[in-house]
């Protein structure tokens, strides 16, 4: 929702990365307020979800230029975890499992990491049990998954659902979506998409990652850009989606120059 | 080690122990007879045998250390807290010798359950059919010396189609200096019957001295037995053991073995899948640190159709720690429709630890589906950044992966008290801060 009062909350400009001396990200502009969604499209290869790892702070990427202001921090000084602290959330592409550990406990302790880094009070496995129950309920998971190793033997749909979780328990202040529509069935995508829906409001904003349109009939973006070769070469609102998905990508490179940054 | 000095070793160690003639079990008698002759035969292992090359026991024949003695002064409020609530029924020995002190029985009426002794008469033909017929001792010289030196031995036998559903635990503790005991366990599961067994080797004070065992476990057709085993020795102690298991038709046996004590340990287990539609899952832990090596050598042998097998042993080796598995899996060429997996784990959590990891598959079947696969490595960073994402500090992520790692194992132990007890070893060895 685009709304004249909005505050910032993210703000990239002229970011350069590259991994083992290649670099992948090559001066991105991107400005996120309050209450809005993006979409960030593009081909395998564009950038795009090292873009996202970059913001969240993944330490095989090195920064080569530009700043990233996320509320009243400077994002890039942050170790990632100080960033999840102060509100940035990351859904991963492939979410890591961890056998051994139950979902619940894991839930639980970072959970209550981020709270009480946030001043506010820990909840002990009583009352976290309650409060992780009717998070679940938003994205129709089964209590089941709490008892479970962390996503270990979690069909595709059901590690996506455990990363909206997540989100959920975690109420970031900017929520980066990196390819969660891949790998899900039409039924599943729609349950993560409700829940993202839910969890959007005027006071946070989310970043979708995505190589396809499909996920953006459900989850409807204000704005989307389309990266190419490390840059956003092109920005418009969600009609831009569809005409991408009719179009194809080689329509981008004939029009990039013309069309431009229209937001 | 020169040859002398290895036969020195043995014979001075045979030399100790006063083989007492019991009349009447000739059978006993002529068992240990023919474990003094394979002694006298055999040298103590160096690292030029193939199933010794990453393990040297060379510091053992400085310590030609004497049978320990039955001196007991252990009181029940001594071994409290080595107790598991879920085990009604214990059997503790102390130095390798039964304690009916401590021990509990409960259930003697639906299964044979104490000390061998007790039972030789009684039971003459079953044992004699089972004991020392599992484990090889022709070519190893410490089941050997185990047999030879055979006296008091953990006995279970559960009837045809009786399951236990209690764990029974069997505690064998380690209480003198510079001695060595030989701890003996028989295990018979008659046809369609099931059974829990803990086997918990403890000491109770950071003595040396040398624990050689030998584990005989025989499950008949349909019986289902699990079996934990947990090496929790002194850190000076010396572990040598030996555990052989025989399966009949479409039995089915689960290990989870734990080894986190001793300076030396080595633990052969051999799984022998003896008839059609046997199953076995063999799960190990070992948990080292400072200058320990763990050494643990399995061999699942499938010799009938249709069995399966799989395992996953993992390590995590601190400081200047060494590891060994050797995990050998022998499919025989009648054993088609073999179904076998085999997968081993290892962290490393410092740059002096080591780890040798030695998949062994022998297959003379052409119809079977075996997988393995082995890993050494240190944490994950793409793991480390998952844990970081949601707001854990990176030590905080390190320890609670490090953690996972051997929780992964210890969460397969039916036993919640036993359970709680070892993720608390996990823990307190895997945490830095």
């Amino acid at each position: 929702m685009i709304d004249k009062n909005s505050r910032t909350i993210l703000s990239v400009q002229g970011l350069h990365a590259r991994i083992n001396g290649t670099e992948i990200l090559k001066g991105i502009d991107l400005t996120v307020k309050s209450g809005e969604i993006h979409a960030i499209m593009g081909l395998n290869g564009s950038g795009k979800s090292t873009f996202a790892k970059v913001l969240a702070g993944h330490s095989a990427y090195e920064i080569t230029g530009g700043s990233v202001q996320f509320e009243d921090n400077n994002l890039l000084e942050l170790p990632p975890e100080e960033r999840a602290r102060a509100g940035l959330f990351l859904a991963f592409q492939y979410p890591i499992e961890i056998p051994g550990v139950a979902n619940t406990q894991f839930l639980r302790l970072a959970y209550n990491t981020v709270q009480t880094k946030r001043g506010k009070e820990e909840l002990d496995p009583l009352e976290f049990d309650d409060f992780v129950r009717e998070k679940m309920k938003l994205l129709e998971m089964n209590p089941d998954f709490l008892d479970r190793s962390v996503n270990e033997g979690f069909s595709g749909g059901e590690k996506k659902r455990n990363e909206i979780l997540q989100m959920a328990l975690l109420e970031p202040t900017l929520s980066i979506l990196d390819e969660t529509d891949s790998g899900l069935d039409i039924d599943a995508l729609k349950t993560v998409a409700n829940g993202v829906n839910q969890i959007a409001n005027k006071d946070n904003a989310t970043i979708l990652v995505t190589h396809y349109q499909r996920l953006l009939d459900y989850i409807v973006p204000d704005f989307v850009h389309v990266m190419q070769a490390g840059r956003i070469v092109m920005t418009g609102g969600k009609e831009l989606a569809l005409e991408l998905e009719t179009r194809g990508y080689d329509w981008v490179n004939a029009n990039k120059s013309v069309t431009g940054v229209i937001a | 080690m020169s040859d002398l000095a290895s036969t020195d070793y043995l014979g001075c160690l045979l030399k100790s122990w006063p083989i007492k003639s019991t009349e009447s079990l000739s059978w006993l008698n002529q068992l240990r007879a023919q474990a003094i002759d394979r002694i006298s035969t055999q040298k103590l292992p160096t690292r030029r045998d193939e199933e010794w090359r990453f393990t040297d026991i060379s510091p053992l024949v400085h310590l030609p250390y004497q049978p320990s003695q039955p001196e007991c002064n252990l009181h029940a409020h001594d071994i409290e807290h080595l107790t598991l609530k879920e085990a009604k029924n214990r059997l503790v020995f102390v130095d390798g010798h039964y304690s009916s002190n401590l021990s509990t029985i409960i259930d003697a009426t639906a299964l044979v359950i104490g000390n061998l002794p007790e039972f030789v008469a009684t039971h003459a033909s079953t044992l004699e059919s089972h004991l020392g017929q599992h484990v090889q001792f022709e070519n190893n010289v410490f089941a050997a010396l185990n047999t030879a030196f055979l006296r008091d031995s953990a006995l279970i036998i559960v009837p045809k189609n009786i399951a236990i559903a209690e764990p029974i635990h069997l505690l064998f503790i380690a209480t003198q200096n510079e001695v060595t005991s030989y701890p003996r366990c028989l295990v018979i599961g008659e046809a369609g019957s099931n059974l829990t067994l803990i086997e918990d080797y403890v000491a109770l004070q950071q003595a040396t001295y040398i624990t050689n065992s030998v584990t005989e476990i025989s499950l008949a057709a349909n019986a289902q037995a699990k079996h934990i085993r947990i090496q929790r020795e002194s850190m000076q102690a010396f572990h040598l053991a030996n555990c052989a298991v025989s399966l009949a038709h479409a039995s089915n046996y689960q290990s989870i073995s734990i080894s986190l004590g001793s300076q030396i340990s080595r633990y052969n287990l051999n799984v022998r899948l003896t008839d059609e539609a046997a199953e076995c899952v063999v799960d190990g832990l070992t948990l080292i640190s400072d200058r320990q090596l763990a050494d643990t050598h399995t061999c699942i042998d499938h010799i009938k159709p249709n069995g399966t097998s799989r395992q996953l042993h993992k390590c995590i080796v601190d400081d200047a720690a060494h590891a060994v598995f050797n995990g050998k899996i022998i499919v025989h060429p009648h054993a088609q429709q073999t179904n076998s997996s085999q997968s081993s784990r290892n962290l490393l959590l410092s740059k002096m630890a080591q780890v040798d990891t030695k998949p062994q598959l022998e297959i003379f079947a052409d119809d079977v589906k075996c997988a393995h696969g082995a890993t050494v490595g240190q944490l994950d960073q793409e793991e480390i950044f998952y844990l970081e994402s949601r707001g854990l500090s990176e030590k905080a992520a390190r320890n609670l992966l490090t953690y996972a790692f051997g929780a992964e194992i210890i969460s397969r132990i039916p036993v919640t008290s036993l359970r709680q007890q070892l993720e608390q070893a996990v823990l307190n060895q895997t945490q830095s801060n």
